[in-house]
């Protein structure tokens, strides 16, 4: 891990990604041709949004005609957790990074990019962070394209494989930290204990995904903080 | 098609979705000092990405028993500290492997 961040150690940190978003944005693809729209404009979404849930929560309230007010609230609650890692990011990146560059790869803040970037040590800089971004916005398109082009090109046996790819991901982040650090496995049974109890119970499951990332991120984050405060300079 | 409508559409998504990823790291460019906003945000991406997992990762391919295996699977490579992408396709495996025995044994999905 205490390899240079070059540009090529992005691209290559961002394939696992790339891989999984392809069998993603292959769904929306899909999706999206077999609600009506043409295979142009489904790219073109995948392209300027870049994001899972809201693209596919946004391109459902396009094809059922929906406000263009609804689209914007619906959009942003679902991506509000992106300014969580966008500001835990605006901690970790180089000072050196100018505007322009922050404009620019703000655009690439995923939750996938976000927690490969935030496992890296030290600070990052905006060539590892552009490479890191550059093989997943070329899944996502990729997938899409097929996707929305040749629906039903893979077999269902392996699409539903895949499904599972992100979520893998996710796991190899998360669980070799818990392994040693007693607040970071707290962290994620709590976080993911809540996350099954909102989904689970009547009631309190009609809160939108989007909302209870929020609500349980938020609810163990700051219990860990005031439990566990990090030595200062001394963050992950 | 209503092109206007659609294009409309697509450009308030993208429009909301960049302006939320791009305030925090453009605009708010201090480093802060605060300890206990430090900790917060340094246990967020574990917080956020548990919850993105659980239960989720149970209802991500066509059977619970499936997922159930590439919970499993994933979970012990990633605790032996293998690469994501080792642990990713290894889930993926344990998937197909557990819907193709399945389908050959005639039990439903």
């Amino acid at each position: 891990m205490s390899e240079q961040l070059t540009f090529r150690k992005g691209l290559k940190d961002g394939l696992p990604i790339c891989l999984g978003y392809i069998s993603v944005s292959f769904a929306f693809g899909m999706m999206a041709t077999q609600g009506g729209l043409p295979v142009w404009v489904a790219l073109l979404i995948s392209m300027t949004n870049l994001t899972s849930a809201g693209q596919v929560a946004g391109t459902a309230l396009i094809l059922s005609g929906g406000l263009y007010v609804e689209i914007a609230v619906t959009t942003f609650v679902i991506n509000i957790r992106y300014m969580l890692m966008s500001l835990s990011l605006s901690q970790k990146v180089d000072e050196a990074m100018t505007t322009l560059q922050r404009w620019v790869l703000s655009f690439g803040v995923t939750d996938e990019i976000f927690a490969v970037a935030m496992q890296q040590k030290g600070s990052i800089n905006a060539r590892y962070f552009s490479g890191l971004i550059l093989t997943p916005y070329f899944g996502w398109a990729l997938g899409t394209f097929l996707g929305a082009a040749a629906t039903g090109i893979l077999p269902e046996s392996l699409r539903s494989a895949l499904g599972i790819a992100i979520y893998g991901m996710f796991l190899a982040i998360i669980i070799p930290p818990s392994r040693t650090s007693k607040p970071i496995r707290r962290v994620v049974i709590f976080a993911g204990a809540l996350s099954c109890l909102f989904t689970w119970t009547p009631g309190l499951n009609r809160l939108s995904s989007g909302w209870v990332i929020i609500v349980c991120a938020v609810a163990a984050s700051a219990l860990a903080a005031l439990r566990y405060p990090v030595a200062k300079e001394a963050q992950t | 098609m209503n092109y206007a409508y659609v294009l409309t559409g697509v450009l308030i998504m993208a429009l909301v979705t960049y302006v939320v990823r791009m305030l925090p790291l453009a605009v708010f460019r201090k480093k802060i000092t605060n300890q206990f906003i430090q900790s917060f945000l340094a246990y967020v991406p574990y917080a956020v990405l548990s919850a993105m997992t659980f239960p989720a990762i149970l209802s991500s391919t066509s059977s619970g028993w499936s997922a159930a295996a590439g919970l499993a699977v994933a979970i012990v490579l990633a605790y032996k500290d293998k690469g994501l992408l080792i642990v990713a396709l290894g889930a993926t495996a344990a998937v197909f492997v557990v819907e193709q025995g399945m389908a050959l044994a005639g039990l439903p999905l």
